[in-house]
Order: C-alpha cells, then structure tokens, then sequence
C-alpha cells in the first residue's frame, strides 16, 4: 500500500518529464551522445500490504486508527495506570481477542497475496539476451527488456510488439482477466519493423505509466546506420497488456516498456473510494448515546461518591483505612482518577465486541449470496459475486434504483430485424439468400425496392464498416478463414459461429448482411474479403478505421475497391449521422427510424463518401498526423475524423432488436411494488428507451409522460432557456403541487387514484439544467427538477454520457433525506454510476467486466435484482438492525446492575460481577446466540419476501434503527437491569438463603443477577428467533450449558494465577439455595413478560402467519389437539384473525 | 486517504483482484445445493400470538401463584426475633458500654439484655449478629485480604500481598491474617441464657461449627504447613491483625476451629453484599424431638461488647430464626411470585377479553421487535 502510494508519488513527480525514453534492447542509440540507463522499477508485483517485519507494527497501528480500538485500548491503558476496580485483562482480553482475530484474518488475507505475488513475480519467462532467449524470473525483467513470449502465455510485463510469429504482423490477445472481454483482439506490431532484433538499434519515447487501459501513446526511433532515424506511433494497438494472453498466435518478441508496479493491470487495482452504509452511521449515533449516558454514569458516581464521603464517619471508617499513598494524593486528583475509574467500570455499556461481530456477519453473510443457487446463470455457468460485504443491509434499504438499458433491462443479444434502403424497408426474415423480401409496412407504400445498386452499396457499407473479426478455426489453421464456423463447437447457434466483435451490434450487422448474400469472409493483411451475391469475392484495401467512440456515436472506415476508388463507408446513431448528410435525404429514412424506434429496435443509419484522390490525401495526412502526435492524439483525431466525415450520402438504416431480459418486466413491477423508485438512464435514443420502459412495465398505458427533451424544448420555437423554464414550473406544478400529499415517507400508499407521472428528460435537456447559462436561476431549476423526479414513478433518462449519469445519481444521493440509492448496469459506461451509488451492482453482462469489477455485487442477470434485494437485502437488514438493536441492549442491562451497586456500596467502584464473568460475558456467553441469529434469522420465508414486494417497504428508511426502535430497546434494557438488581436485592435483605443458615456474600449475589442476566439476554434472543434452525438451538442452548459448565469448572478450582478466589464455589451454593433458583427463574418470567406481551399486541409482521400455515400444520395441530378444548377453539380462531 | 487503507472492503477488493480465497471455485462451479447454503435448513417457526401466549400466561399465572403462596406460608412459620443492641438509646443496658468504648482497654465491657419470646422455636435455631451500615462491601475493603494466605501459603504469609495495605505489616511483622476485612473482624461474644420460670439461668449450648461453607473450612481456608497442630509455631513471625486482642491461633481451643479455618473468620471474610447484612454466629441444636429447642420464656443475651460501630452510625442486632428449605425468613419471595403470577393470569384474562371482544384489532404499535 505505502509502496504503491510512493510509486503514485514519484509518479507525480516524474509527470513533469511527460514522457520516458527506453533503449529498446538496453543497447545505447547512435543518436544519444550520452547512454544514462534510466531507472525504472523493477518487474515485481506487490499486492500485499505486510513483511514478515513489518506486520506486527504495522497491522497494529492500523488497528488502532480504528476509534473504537483506539477507545478500548485507552480503557485499558488507564485500568494499568490508573487503581481500578477492574484487572486490565477484563477489558484487555476482549482487545486483544478482537486485535488477534483481525490480525489473523489480515495476515492470511496477506499471506495469500505474498503466495500469488511470488507466483507472479517467479514465473520464468525468456528474454532475449544477445540474441538468444535466456530463461529469468518474471520479476527479473527490466524496462528495456525484448521478452519472449509463446501462445497461450500471459505477458509479463507491458510490452511493445515488434516481432510476431505471424505474416500479418499482427497477434491476437484476450484480456479476460483485465477487463473480462473473452474475445481476440488484434495487436499490431510496429510498423516497418526489421527481422533482426539483434541488431535493432531504437528508443522508444512513450508516456508515463497511467491506468487507462485503452490509451498509450508513444513514439519509437529507429536508427539504422546509414539512415535517417525512422520514426513510428505508437498506439494501444501496439500495447500488450501485462496480465493478458497470448492467442492463436506461436510466438512474439516485445520490448518492455512499463514493468511491475506501473503496469497498467498494477496501476488498475486501486482500493475504491469506502462505502459506509446507513447502518453505520445509525451505530455510531447509538454509541454516542452510550457515550453520553458513560459519561453521565461516571459523573453521578463520582459526585455522589465525594457526597457520600462528606458524611461523619464514612470516609474512612475505623475498619477501612486509607493507605498512606491515597491519603496523599490530591483531592480533585483522586477525582479524576475516580472518575476514570467509574468509567473503566461501566466502559462495557460500549460493546467491545459488537464490532467484530458486526463484521464477522457481514463477512460471512454475504456468503449466502454467493451460495444462492438462484443466482446461478447456467449460461456463464457463473453465480453471484460479492466484492464487499459491507454493504449487505443497505440492500434492504434501497430508495431509488437507477438501471442502465442494454445489457441490463435488455439482454445485449443483438438480433436483426430490419433494415431500410433508400426509404424502402426490407425485412431479414427471408430465408432465401438472394432474394430480398419487401414488406409493404405503413411507411412503404410502394410494392418498391430501392435501386439494385443502392442494395449492393447497403450491404457492401455493412460488410466492410466495422470491426469484427472472422474466429479461426484453431491454432493450427492460421488464415484459414472459416464463416461457416468451425464444428469443433457445435453448441453455438449456427449464425453466431465465427464472429468475433467488441459490440455485439457489430456481429448482428454483419450476420444480417450475410442473410441477405453478402459474407464477410475476413481481413487479411490489411485486405478485406466479402463475397457478393454472384459469390465472387471481392476485395478491399482497407486503407484506415475511424474508431468508434460513444461522443462521437459513429465510425467509419475508408476503403479501396479494386478498381481504385476510395470509398468512406460510416455507420452510426441518427443524430450523429443526419447532420453530417445531404439533408434532402435525410426525410425519407427519418420515418423509419423512428420508426423502428418506437418499436423498441436500436437503430443506426449508414452512409457512404466517395473520397477524391486529393480528399483521401489530405485525409491521410490528416490521420497519420494525429496519430504520430503524443500529446492531445485524442483531439487531434477527432478533429481529423470530424473533417472527414462530413457530406456523406445517406444509404439507409439498419434496425437490431435488443430483446428484453428474462423477466426484466416482472422485476421492475416488483421493485416498485417495494416502495423503489426505478429510474432508467440510457445512452440509447428516447424512443428505443420509451418502448423498453413500456416493455417493463415502468410506465403504463396510464402514465401521463412529462417530457423535457430537446424536442420539446425547441418545438415552441422559442429560446431554449425559456422553454425549460416554462416546461419545468409547468411539469412542478402537475407533478408535486397539484399531487394529493400523499407522499408522507416512502410508505406512501399505493392507490391507484393518484395520477401516475413519468418523466422523461434527454442528455442534453439535463445538461441545461445542471449547468444552466449563468444569467438564470440555477439552484432553482436544479430543485423544481429533483422534485418533478421524486414525484414520478418512473424516470427515464436517455442519451445519457457516462458522467451524466454519476450526476444525476449524485444528486439524489444528495438530496433531502438523503435517500438510498441503487445502481445496477453492465458496461463500462455505466461504472461511474455504479461507483457513485450507494449499492452498485454489476450484471456479467456482454460489455466486458468492467463494471462487475467496480461494483459491490454482481449478478448474472437482471432478474436476481430482485430476489437479492426483496429477499437477501430485506433478511440482511432485519438480521443486522436486530444484532445492533441486541447489542445495545445487553450491554445496557449488562451495565445498570452494576451501575446501580455503586449507591449500595457507598461508590467505592465495586464491581458486581466477577472479573472472569465481565471479561466472558461479550465473548463467549451471549455472542454466538446473537451471531447465529444475525445469520440465519427469516422472520419472513424467502419465498413470501419474493411474492410480497410490498413488505420491503416495512424496512425502509432504516425503520428498525431509528431512534423510536432505540429508545424502545434502551427502555427494555432499563427495565430489566432494574429488575435484576432491586429483584435480587430484596432477596438479599435476607442473605440466610441455604437450608443450613448460611449466608451469602457479596459475590453471590453478583452471580445471581449475572446468572438472570445471561438467561434473560438469551431467552429474549430466543423469543425474536423466528427461524430456528438446529444450529440456533445448538448455539443457544449451548450458549447456556457453556454458562453453567464455565461458572462450575471456574469456581471448582483453586486458580493459583488469582490473587483472589472470589468465586470459588459461589455458584454451587447458589444452585444448592432454592431460594436463589426461585428468584431466577421469577426474574427472568418477569423481564421477559413485557415483551411477550408486546408480542401479543403487536401485529405479526407480513402476512406469514397466514401463508406458513401449510408448512408448519402438522405441528400446530398436535398443539391445538393437547390443549384443552377452550384453548383450542380460541387459538384456532386466533392463528387466523391476528 | 491511508485512513482508509484498514477495512474488510479493501481485502474483498483484493481477492477479487488477486487471488481470493476460493474466489475461483466459487466462481466457476453451480452453488452445492444444501440445505444449509441455500438457507433452507429445516427450521421451527414459532410465531407469538395470542393463541400461544395466552396458555402460557394462564399456565404461568397458576403454576406462579401456588408457589407464592407456598413461600409466602413458609416464610410467615419461620420464627425469627431480633434485638438491636447498639446501645444508642440511654435506657439500653449496652449503653454505657456503647459509650465508654475505647482500643486499648483491656477489660472488656459486659453487659446482657433480657428478652422473652411468645413462641417456642420448634426445629434447629440459628443465631446471626447483625450489622447495619457497615459497608463490608466498599472497594478497598473487599480487596483488602489475601487468600494465598489464608489457603496456607507459607510465602504469602511472611510476605502477605500489597492488596492488604494497610493492613499488611506491623512492626516490621506481617500481619496474619493480613488486610482490613480480617482486622475488622467482628468480636463481640453473645451468649444466651434461659430464664427458668424459678430464675435460675441456664446457659444454651451454642454450636460454633458448621456455620461457613464447607468448601470454605476444608479447601478455601488452611492454615499454614497444612497441619492444625502447634499453630503457634506455625505463625511465628507474624503478627497478630492491629484490632484483634489475641493473635490468629488462640481463636479458639478446639484445634480443628483454630487459626485460618475458625469458621468465625471464614464467616467474616465472606463479605456481605449490602451494608445491612446478617452473618450466622452459632447454632442452637435441637435436643429431642419432645422439647423445642427454644420453649417460650425468658431469656438473657449476654454480650461482651467488643465492637465499635458507633463511628460509623451503625447498629448490631442479634438474630434468632429457624430456618425452612428456602433459608431464613423472607416474605419477598413469596409475594413477589404471587404478584406476577397474579398479574399474567390478569393480563391473560384482559387479553382473552379484549381478544374476544374485539376480535379484529390491530394494536399497530410501530415498535419492531
């Protein structure tokens, strides 16, 4: 961790040298006067935190920045400075307890990363020392290196391809394990490179280590003895990643460039940004109300004391003299160490171990997550991923959900439906391959086709504008391109074999233009081939791709045919496509794509340029320029491509349907059964997001639809400021001021009186109102929007950029309330949003892993949303909210006994409780019960959670931890710390209580109260328990029996290691006392009768009791049958009314 | 920024990075399907309603109040008489000795209250002294001993513990028993007499055995070497405790009752819970089962007044009581079970009541479990 931050620092620091230069082979180039072998750190990857030295030291100071360690540790600094009532070991075993078992879990968390580093860092790898390939330790390469590399390798470091075993100079890699994309890549090596290595005399200049997996700029320099040093860009292209492997390519040579820690794999795990959860935050206004009532407890005592002391003769009585070191010391300091010493005596009120149990349930809750077989996608044979464990509770919490499109409502599995030529639509319907199937829909009138010619172009534009890759066979077969597939995987669907692409559009596209007779059969050293329908094969010099960017929404590539024309073929959404086309064209395919939009289909329109000798020169400078450039090559090149797609002649469109995910429709009913607000954000177009919102079921035939979009911002004709305010005040005042008030929380009801409003807002409508120009009313709008949002069932928000979409999360996080928000998306461009929730979910979607990296959760498919937060979210957070809630209030009851001896022992600090019983009484007799019910308990079956998305709504807005629910614990706790002393105190007035006459002493008592305590405590955690499971019996019966047989085993003996033998025997005279079994037994009936009573009161929660009937009849009939027939009828009638 | 850096998260991080524990095998293979990971284990689902509370109230209510009234009727037959001989009040025949107390006196104050009691006690009387507002309980005095010591340790007894001060040493000697509990031990001597009908005073033989636990004579407290014989060898050395007017091992003659295993000092260094509390002292055994072992009558406590609590505004009292199974006299129990027996079996008859009139209410108080 220190390590990398160093690294980050002098990073920073060398980021004013904006560049590094690197001796390809550490070989000193003619053109440098002087060969500094620069330094660069070495190839070893350091994921792990600790040394064998430096854990201990380390660990523990990282422990004790924790404040509620640090607290407990000061506890026990002042029990060993300070005389206290209590030996240090009582609050330093628990510490140490709690320091040892994180420590542990720490150090085996860090032992398995020394073991996968060293894994990493000795892995032999061959470098090329003059000229033959030497084998060294992975860790051993240095920047500089030419590492060799054969298929199926990982690279070790990040390396510049310059040699590949391939003709086309190119070689395939997959980053799964960087970014998950399973699919080939193709890297290229650099350009016009020479055979010999050995002899290669270059430097490469390139940028300085960042983490941006997809952009390196660089620059190498050849120097050749008798030529001008050569100069070629370097780009991504060029860039193997260390961590990514090798495919279907027999070997490479690579110079390393970035090694070890400054790889761009090393520089990608970062820690993220710490999410707290609402439930912490409730924990820690609770622990400052313990605090307080500490502090008051230690303030009462000690005034009380000095009172007490004021009085004639109890000061110092003759029996109980004063040492000479006490009479010495100053009074207001015996004060304060009094002081002290009350507050080490009541320090338990703060649970010590409420932490490691809180921690310990979250750790190993969230198991049942990855457990859930119905998280299991047979698909990608994947199930769920927790990533942290801390979030688990705020599942249960969840206030407004915030969805991606594609790939998250919709499955990402692009099909073909359509395509539009010229104004006349074409459906891919038809089998036939040569034959075109016209269908006459509501916009072609015409039984028409558009010109033989434009068709040819379509589909020609289709097969060549993209990126897609032909799978080869296997590695034996290199170049053996193969659209049929290869039958070595005879489990894909027959279309899919054989395409490879980072977008599945791309693929669809292309199968598409296969179904209608145009195969692209591959690229091969820069040359394209596709067959046409006469089954010529026609090729193409593929002269540059103008990469797809989600600003731009379009690519294109710019071709030669054989006959010499230089053809610009460009595909992209419609409204980065119409403004760059002759606008007469525009019309007739504007229908249809909206068209197919309405329809739910993604849409893009393509069109082509016939480039003229000196356009396609100027452009070619033009992008070989940008290229070379290494500062600002982003701008520059988009600068280039902006020139060079314009004028372009619109072809036609093509239409993709992205079908919905399985049950995306009945998820989102339910997750707004649940109270949540779901809001759509998408880069897609509105129309395509409006049929998807419709599809699921977020917007009704009865929604009444509020847009605010670009087009109803410019269709008054006015200014585009005036029309948002005017739209804004007028959707204000439908929305939320002429709304009954029925929003009294989120528990509003759900009566379907009330108008439902859906709200729709587009990118660029939203940047208007975020970032207004300055003259209007910023802050205003930003409020009337918030509000128009919250009022609305559903809101989609489309033609979302990335960051836009972490904005408008951000600002409901941040609005009033502070509400818990959700978001779930699939692809990089929904990380942001993702990262700046409060839960982030990640779906393994298609688009890479990217955002299951950076969530909390992952879940295979969208339809697990619902189960993870009706039914896992809801149970994490009543299991948590009751764990807190307990805590609090054994430690209160705990406590107050104690507290309450202090006015009977005239507030000398006496404790009640022996030293082992404060020591054992957190850790071992009242945990396990508490931790088995935080990880077992179903008040409310699964099932039932699932069926009744309406009882989600119960638990929301942290309704189990707000102060009503405190304050009704602390009560409960009052009154039974109340109990349990003043109840064994009257017994005590009378302390003869054995049948021979024998009294009991101080610490009898003490293990009276202690022994109704332990019971109480349990016995209330057993009455909560709804779901007894063998282990909860077994946890907390044994928790008792552990009790007993402790307090028999430590007060049989004789412990030399004590100085006192305070309770030797004790608990066996309490249990030879009938007296004291009465009163135990009276005391425990009459602390748990309050809340019995409650329980009859109260409603049971949900509708179980009705539903459970079934599964529990047979017990409850043999119950009815015993009891007597008065009973029975009335508790029949009972089970069904309450 | 390096606050951060300690938290599970950033290990979960971690795994899923590196190298999680069973990270990969989670990840690629079908969740088992048991009972226990899918959360299915077979569970009992009891759920509190009226329907199950309500017997249990009734059943509590009628097991409850039998009890009570059963200790309540114990509690009332045991025979329990107390004097309070402090000697505050002028017309007390303690009170000059009340008065004239002072340490060094070696001549002991005597004086003896008459009493009569109305009841014969029937069965074995145990006889207590009382203290009041003697905090036995205070932090300095409880800690204020050493049970190495008192078990026989021979170190610990030439070199007692510090938690003794300052009681520990005198002279240059050790204290045995050392500490402030052991100093103050309680030294008045009570005798009791019978008045015959004619006046002549017979003494009642007193036990001074039995009185402390028996793990506490026979394990908790030993004298040094282990052996009762010769304890004046034994405790050679030390000395006596400031307060007491004769050393450890002239406590008493029977040898089996002397030194650390007096069961007089074994009683005494069982501090009391509360600073009014009751100590067994001696007891009276039951002769035969025709005479009671206390005929109703006359008597005279004698008492050699010893202790001071005038200092402290205490008071001592002397006890007669029986005793029954469930120990001396105590009327709280058994009310206390009566009580709450009574209220379940009244709120189990409210309930019931409100059940059946308003058979459909929903008590929506939003108060979670």
């Amino acid at each position: 961790m220190l390590r990398r931050r160093l690294n980050r620092l002098f990073g920073g620091d060398e980021k004013r040298v904006d560049s590094r230069t690197i001796y390809v082979g550490n070989r000193p180039c003619p053109a440098t006067e002087t060969f500094i072998p620069p330094k660069f750190c070495d190839n070893r990857i350091v994921s792990s935190k600790y040394t064998i030295w430096n854990f201990l030291p380390k660990n523990l100071f990282e422990q004790f920045r924790r404040i509620a360690n640090f607290y407990f540790l000061i506890i026990f600094l002042v029990q060993v400075i300070v005389d206290t009532p209590t030996s240090p070991v009582t609050s330093g075993l628990p510490l140490f307890f709690v320091i040892t078992v994180t420590a542990i879990k720490q150090g085996y968390e860090d032992w398995l990363r020394h073991k996968a580093d060293s894994e990493v860092n000795k892995y032999p790898v061959r470098v090329l020392e003059d000229g033959q390939p030497a084998r060294k330790d992975s860790e051993k390469i240095k920047v500089g290196d030419i590492v060799e590399v054969v298929e199926d390798e990982t690279f070790p470091c990040d390396l510049i391809l310059l040699q590949s075993s391939r003709d086309d100079d190119t070689c395939f890699v997959t980053t799964a394990s960087l970014d998950g994309e399973s699919n080939h890549k193709t890297h290229y090596t650099v350009p016009d490179m020479e055979k010999d290595l050995q002899s290669l005399s270059a430097t490469i200049e390139c940028e300085q280590p960042q983490p941006d997996l997809y952009k390196f700029v660089g620059r190498m320099h050849i120097y050749k003895p008798e030529h001008d040093p050569a100069v070629r860009s370097l780009g991504p292209e060029n860039l193997l990643l260390k961590g990514a492997t090798l495919k279907n390519t027999k070997k490479i040579y690579g110079v390393a460039v970035y090694t070890g820690m400054e790889t761009k794999m090393a520089l990608n795990y970062q820690g993220k940004s710490q999410k707290r959860s609402a439930v912490e935050k409730s924990i820690n206004a609770f622990l400052l109300v313990y605090l307080c009532i500490l502090i008051s407890k230690a303030v009462v005592c000690t005034t009380l004391k000095y009172v007490w002391q004021s009085q004639d003769g109890q000061d110092e009585p003759w029996y109980n003299q004063k040492t000479e070191k006490e009479k010495g010391t100053i009074l207001y300091v015996k004060m304060f160490t009094d002081f002290l010493s009350f507050m080490v005596l009541f320090n338990f009120i703060i649970p010590v171990s409420m932490y490691v149990t809180v921690e310990m349930q979250k750790f190993l809750g969230s198991f049942f997550i990855t457990w859930d077989r119905d998280f299991f996608d047979p698909e990608i044979e994947e199930g769920a991923l927790v990533n942290t464990s801390d979030l688990n509770e705020e599942l249960g919490q969840v206030e407004y959900v915030f969805t991606d499109k594609t790939g998250t409502l919709t499955q990402n599995n692009m099909e073909f439906i359509e395509c539009c030529i010229d104004g006349f639509q074409y459906t891919a319907f038809s089998s036939e391959l040569d034959s075109f199937c016209v269908t006459d829909g509501p916009v072609s009138t015409f039984q028409e086709k558009a010109g033989r010619e434009k068709e040819e172009l379509f589909l020609r534009a289709l097969c060549l504008c993209h990126t897609v890759q032909v799978k080869e066979a296997g590695p034996d077969e290199l170049g053996g391109d193969q659209v049929d597939g290869p039958a070595s995987e005879p489990l894909r669907p027959a279309e899919q074999r054989g395409f490879i692409a980072s977008s599945p559009d791309e693929v669809a596209l292309v199968k598409g233009a296969m179904r209608y007779g145009f195969t692209f059969l591959g690229l091969e050293s820069k040359t394209m081939k596709i067959k046409n329908w006469q089954n010529d094969v026609e090729e193409y010099e593929l002269l540059h791709v103008l990469n797809f960017d989600p600003v731009r929404r379009r690519m294109s590539v710019i071709v030669r045919s054989k006959s010499g024309d230089t053809l610009l073929f460009c595909k992209g959404a419609d409204s980065s496509i119409f403004p760059r086309v002759r606008p007469e064209e525009v019309e007739r395919i504007r229908m249809h794509v909206q068209r197919s939009a309405t329809e739910g289909y993604r849409t893009l329109c393509v069109a082509y340029k016939r480039l003229s000798v000196d356009e396609y020169a100027a452009a070619d400078a033009g992008l070989r320029e940008a290229r070379l450039a290494l500062q600002d090559r982003e701008e520059k090149l988009m600068a280039v491509y902006n020139q060079v797609e314009t004028a372009m002649s619109l072809i036609g469109a093509t239409a993709v349907e992205d079908r919905l995910q399985e049950e995306a429709a009945q998820t989102m009913e339910a997750l707004q059964g649940a109270g949540m607000k779901v809001w759509v954000l998408t880069g897609d177009k509105m129309e395509t997001a409006k049929s998807t919102c419709y599809a699921c079921r977020l917007f009704r035939r009865s929604t009444e639809l509020l847009e605010l979009t670009v087009r109803t911002l410019e269709s008054g004709g006015r200014r585009r400021e005036e029309m948002l305010h005017d739209l804004l005040f007028d959707f204000h005042r439908k929305a939320v001021q002429d709304a009954p008030p029925a929003r009294a929380g989120v528990n509003r009801s759900w009566s379907s009186a009330n108008p439902e409003y859906g709200f729709i807002v587009d990118g660029a409508a939203l940047a208007l109102v975020m970032n207004p120009s300055p003259d209007t009313n910023c802050s205003r709008y930003r409020s009337l929007f918030l509000q128009i949002c919250q009022n609305c069932t559903a809101v989609l928000c489309c033609r979302m950029a990335p960051l836009q979409k972490a904005q408008i999360v951000k600002m409901v996080k941040n609005s009033k309330g502070s509400p818990i928000t959700l978001s779930i998306g699939d692809g990089a461009n929904d990380v942001s949003m993702i990262l700046e929730a409060h839960v982030g979910i990640g779906v393994k979607g298609k688009e890479g892993r990217q955002a299951v990296r950076n969530s909390d959760y992952a879940i295979p498919k969208l339809k697990h949303l619902r189960k993870l937060l009706l039914a896992h979210g809801h149970l994490y957070y009543i299991r948590i909210a009751h764990l807190v809630q307990y805590f609090f209030y054994k430690n209160l009851c705990f406590i107050l006994p104690q507290f309450l001896y202090q006015f009977f022992c005239g507030c000398s600090q006496q404790p009640l409780y022996d030293a082992a019983y404060l020591t054992m009484y957190n850790i071992c007799f009242t945990s396990m019960p508490i931790l088995a019910y935080s990880l077992l308990e179903q008040q409310i079956a699964i099932e039932v959670l699932l069926d009744n998305a309406t009882l989600y709504r119960d638990i929301a807005k942290n309704a189990m931890l707000r102060w009503g629910p405190f304050l009704y614990w602390t009560v409960l706790a009052v009154f039974q710390g109340l109990i349990f002393f003043f109840g064994v105190k009257y017994l005590f007035s009378n302390p003869a209580l054995q049948d021979n006459g024998q009294v009991f002493g101080n610490w009898s008592y003490g293990t009276i109260v202690f022994t109704v305590l332990v019971f109480t405590v349990t016995l209330k955690l057993a009455l909560d328990t709804r779901h007894w499971t063998w282990i909860n019996h077994f946890v907390i019966w044994g928790s008792l029996a552990f009790y007993v047989v402790f307090s028999f085993f430590w007060g049989g003996i004789i412990w030399p290691f004590l100085k006192q033998q305070r309770l030797y025997f004790v608990f066996f005279n309490m249990l030879s006392s009938v007296s004291a079994w009465l009163v135990i037994i009276l005391l425990i009936v009459l602390s748990l009768l309050p809340d019995i009573l409650l329980g009859v009161l109260r409603k049971p929660r949900g509708p179980h009791t009705q539903q459970k009937k079934p599964a529990q009849s047979s017990g409850g009939h043999h119950q009815t049958s015993d009891r007597p027939l008065l009973m029975r009828t009335f508790s029949d009638e009972s089970n069904t009314v309450m | 920024m390096m606050a951060s850096s300690y938290n599970i998260k950033e290990e979960d991080g971690h795994h899923s990075g590196s190298s999680g524990p069973g990270g990969n095998a989670v990840r690629t293979k079908k969740p088992d399907n048991t009972a226990f990971k899918q959360q299915r284990l077979p569970a009992w689902q009891p759920i509190i309603t009226a329907g199950t509370v309500l017997p249990a109230f009734f059943i509590i209510g009628l097991i409850f109040i039998p009890i009570g009234i059963g200790l309540y009727v114990t509690s009332n037959n045991i025979k329990e008489f107390e004097i309070d001989y402090t000697g505050i009040d002028i017309s007390s025949p303690c009170f000059n000795c009340s008065q004239s107390y002072s340490w060094n006196t070696t001549t002991s104050c005597t004086c003896s209250i008459p009493f009569s009691l109305d009841q014969p006690f029937e069965s074995n009387v145990f006889m207590y002294y009382g203290l009041s507002n003697f905090y036995q309980n205070h932090r300095r005095y409880v800690k204020s001993r050493d049970d190495s010591q008192l078990n026989g340790n021979l170190d610990s007894l030439k070199a007692p513990s510090k938690e003794c001060e300052p009681y520990r040493i005198n002279e240059n000697m050790p204290i045995a028993p050392c500490g402030a509990i052991a100093n103050s031990m309680f030294n008045d001597t009570l005798d009791l007499f019978y008045i015959d009908p004619n006046g002549t005073r017979t003494p009642i033989p007193l036990m001074k055995t039995g009185i402390a636990w028996w793990t506490d004579k026979h394990v908790k407290f030993r004298n040094p070497g282990g052996s009762s014989s010769n304890l004046t060898a034994v405790f050679y050395g030390t000395t006596k405790p400031l307060s007491w007017p004769k050393p450890v091992y002239e406590l008493d003659t029977d040898p089996e009752n002397n030194g650390f295993v007096n069961e007089d000092l074994i009683v005494w260094m069982r501090t009391a819970a509360l600073p009014t509390f009751r100590k067994l002292y001696r007891i009276i055994q039951k002769k035969n089962s025709l005479t009671p072992t206390l005929p109703r009558g006359n008597y005279t406590l004698d008492i050699v007044y010893n202790y001071p609590v005038r200092s402290f505004d205490g008071r001592k009292r002397m006890i007669l009581s029986t005793i029954s199974w469930m120990g001396g006299k105590n009327p709280f129990l058994g009310i206390a079970y009566i009580s709450v027996g009574s209220v379940c079996f009244f709120l189990g008859v409210v309930l019931l009541f409100i059940h059946h009139k308003y058979g459909n209410r929903n008590n929506s108080s939003d108060i979670p479990n």
